[in-house]
């Protein structure tokens, strides 16, 4: 759910990014996105160097042992900062929605997990709920569909805000699959533990991508936009993807994801 | 009925190759799904009855013993008769020996996943005893010697002009030698050759949507009608229900019932829904001379009291495998056993054993939806993790996963490592060529590869190490 206030809290100042291991990685311009998008709403951020990974690959093999140390760890990281902030839907859910009940025998590091869990939050959400941004002075000539990855929007109800940040993107169409909110067949180890299945799955998602007419496939987190845009390519498909993040930010002249460096 | 759950990946292999199956999952897919979304939207207090019917639930689970009792104490008060089966081999048994009692020949029964589950049919045969199956998605899979695919639509998986042929080749010796190619035809060719089968049956065999302990009644909903006749005609009306079914009142069957068909077919309430309440009283124009309760247990006690009881809520409107993309990909038959789809793969490794079982909850993207839907709020994601859980523990997980998870936690609690690792997976993977932006290839990939491209990361470095330049 998403933590909407009935009134303006009071701004969050100190803002620690949780870059996500994928955009660490793969796609650091969604971190930097995501930097300035921040900034832009008054934020002061920063960048914990110790952070590595939130632990869902090991959550979701069912090694908890593993999963509660690299929990403990994030929670010693990110102690202090108002809020912490993910380009991810999915990782901002393990931290704000999964984290207190891995501790459920252990009371002070419970009540540690669900401090950081109050703090924690997926980046567009918290830009639109927390912050109340409304608008973004960005451009970006093209028509975009967008995709619901699935614990943003199931978990941490991420639905309306991406759109209507987009609302106010200077030159943007957005154009709407049929079926937005069904997976993509990414889920993490899932896409090579069952490749025939997710295979199957992001098959029909770009078909649903493609009907749209879209030139662009916009999304919040950054796995499920590399499966897409690796299923659309191999495809042939022109369409490019996108992080939601970089568009918002007046970055959506990058290489898109899977695209060469021009020049 | 035999589990071949084991085989999941095999079965998947032969689902995406079966053009017919493909046809009809895409159908599915939409029309499921749609009429759910309309009807909840329909009922404003619909999530409202959700969160009620998921309170029944769990009081009736916290006190299933009383409740139990509670409808025992009722139905033999009604005249009729309770049995206890704490295994599927007891629950045959049982049946098996009331059929006997009347020198049955054939029973008609209504569709029972529970009867699925003990694998009734084949024990019914081997005795010489002829069951006919009475729904007509369960009378087609039957004719085909199929397993259903689906708990509320068992023939979903088949095509009209499956059906057809079905029909053609079976009937045609009782003098139907027409291919029909219309549905309604269809249907009235099957309810004709059934019809006189309700009429010779000795017993009637029905399952239960809910036991109502106030009342000692058995409540059924079917759209066909077939259970009615399967449970007044024939002398003996047996009743076999999995122990979870029992509700305290009809005040909560009525709630129940209101999220039941919405969430199942998006119906405001099923075309049939029937109490049956003891065997033929005194004056009564109809109604079996016994009644007969066979409570199956099977292992579900001993998920009371455990962090998978929430399972135990699921009322089997089907809904969670309706949205499911996994089971919208390969269908009911390949999860290998009675119950497909999300709850499915929570309920199966509990039935047959998380080693016969493991592959079912890992293929789940944990996407969420199946709770999303779910009409009495289990959370179906979470209790799959759990089975990742003991299935780690019990070291069931593939040896590949679990060094890959074991090198990359080495990592992952080791920062500075981690820094250095990625610094090198970021030149390596540049090695093989940035030049397309991606690869169509790559070593330890294959299953990404095999269908996708692979995107190369962007240039200059992780984001850590070009943040630590940005700030120096």
């Amino acid at each position: 759910m998403s933590r909407s206030p009935s009134k303006p809290p009071a701004r969050p100042r100190r803002v620690a990014l949780f870059v996500t291991c994928l955009v660490d990685l793969f796609r650091p311009s969604v971190g930097f996105a995501a930097v300035k998008l921040l900034e832009e709403a008054g934020c002061t951020v920063e960048v914990p160097p110790l952070q590595v990974c939130c632990g869902q690959p090991a959550y979701n093999t069912g090694d908890r042992a593993t999963t509660r140390a690299i929990a403990a760890q994030v929670i010693d990281t990110f102690e202090g900062y108002d809020a912490v902030v993910a380009p991810s839907g999915s990782c901002g859910g393990m931290l704000s929605h999964h984290y207190p009940g891995l501790f459920d025998d252990d009371p002070a590091m419970k009540a540690r997990a669900e401090n950081l869990a109050g703090r924690s939050h997926e980046l567009i959400s918290f830009l639109v709920d927390v912050l109340g941004v409304k608008e973004v002075g960005a451009r970006y000539d093209g028509s975009v569909t967008y995709h619901d990855s699935c614990s943003g929007l199931r978990e941490l109800g991420v639905k309306a805000q991406p759109r209507n940040l987009l609302g106010s993107v200077q030159g943007l169409e957005l154009r709407e699959m049929k079926t937005p909110e069904v997976c993509c067949g990414f889920g993490g180890t899932f896409c090579v533990k069952y490749p025939e299945i997710s295979n199957a799955m992001v098959g029909e998602k770009s078909a649903d991508i493609s009907s749209t007419g879209a030139d662009t496939l916009l999304a919040g987190d950054l796995g499920c936009l590399m499966n897409m845009a690796g299923k659309l390519q191999r495809e042939g498909s022109a369409i490019r993807a996108r992080h939601v993040a970089e568009v918002l930010a007046g970055m959506g002249d990058l290489p898109a994801i899977g695209e060469p460096e021009r020049g | 009925m035999e589990s071949t759950a084991h085989a999941f990946k095999e079965n998947v292999g032969h689902a995406l190759a079966d053009p017919n199956l493909q046809d009809s999952l895409a159908k599915l897919k939409v029309g499921f799904s749609e009429r759910r979304r309309q009807a909840a939207e329909r009922l404003p207090e619909f999530e409202a009855l959700r969160d009620r019917a998921r309170d029944i639930k769990n009081h009736t689970l916290a006190h299933l013993d009383f409740y139990l009792e509670e409808f025992e104490r009722k139905v033999i008060g009604l005249g009729g008769h309770v049995h206890w089966a704490p295994t599927a081999a007891d629950a045959r048994r049982i049946i098996a020996e009331l059929c006997q009692s009347v020198n049955a020949r054939t029973v008609a029964k209504s569709k029972s996943m529970v009867a699925e589950e003990i694998a009734l049919n084949e024990h019914l045969e081997a005795l010489g005893i002829a069951p006919i199956e009475t729904d007509l998605g369960e009378y087609i899979i039957q004719l085909r010697n199929e397993p259903p695919s689906h708990i509320i639509a068992p023939a979903v998986h088949l095509t009209k002009d499956q059906v057809a042929d079905t029909f053609l080749e079976h009937h045609a010796k009782l003098g139907f030698d027409k291919r029909l190619t219309e549905r309604n035809d269809l249907v009235a060719e099957a309810r004709y050759v059934l019809r006189q089968k309700f009429l010779d049956a000795d017993v009637g065999l029905t399952g239960a949507n809910f036991l109502v302990a106030e009342t000692g009644s058995s409540m059924l909903v079917t759209n066909e009608g077939n259970a009615d006749l399967s449970n007044t005609l024939p002398r003996m009306h047996i009743v076999l229900a999995s122990i979870e079914k029992v509700i305290p009142t009809l005040e909560d069957a009525a709630v129940l019932l209101r999220v039941l068909a919405r969430s199942a077919t998006g119906q405001e309430s099923s075309a049939y829904t029937t109490l049956n309440t003891g065997p033929k009283r005194p004056g009564d124009l109809d109604g079996p001379d016994q009644y007969h309760v066979v409570l199956l247990d099977n292992g579900r006690s001993s998920v009371l009291g455990t962090e998978m009881q929430e399972i135990l809520r699921c009322i089997r409107c089907g809904a969670c495998m309706n949205h499911c993309p996994v089971y919208g990909a390969v269908g009911g038959h390949a999860y290998g056993w009675v119950y497909p789809g999300p709850m499915g793969a929570v309920l199966t490794p509990q039935l047959v054993g998380v080693e016969e079982a493991s592959n079912l909850p890992n293929a789940s993207t944990f996407c969420g939806r199946c709770e999303s839907v779910c009409p009495v709020r289990i959370p179906l994601p979470k209790l799959m993790r759990h089975w990742r859980e003991r299935e780690f523990e019990k070291h069931l997980t593939p040896k590949a996963v679990r060094q890959g998870l074991a090198l990359w936690s080495f990592a992952a609690r080791r920062p500075a490592l981690y820094r250095r690792l990625t610094g090198i997976a970021n030149r390596v993977l540049a090695l093989f060529g940035r030049a397309d932006g991606r690869y169509r290839a790559l070593p330890l990939a294959g299953g990404w590869t095999r269908f996708r491209d692979f995107p190369a990361p962007q240039p200059g470095g992780t984001f850590h190490a070009r943040w630590a330049k940005r700030k120096a």
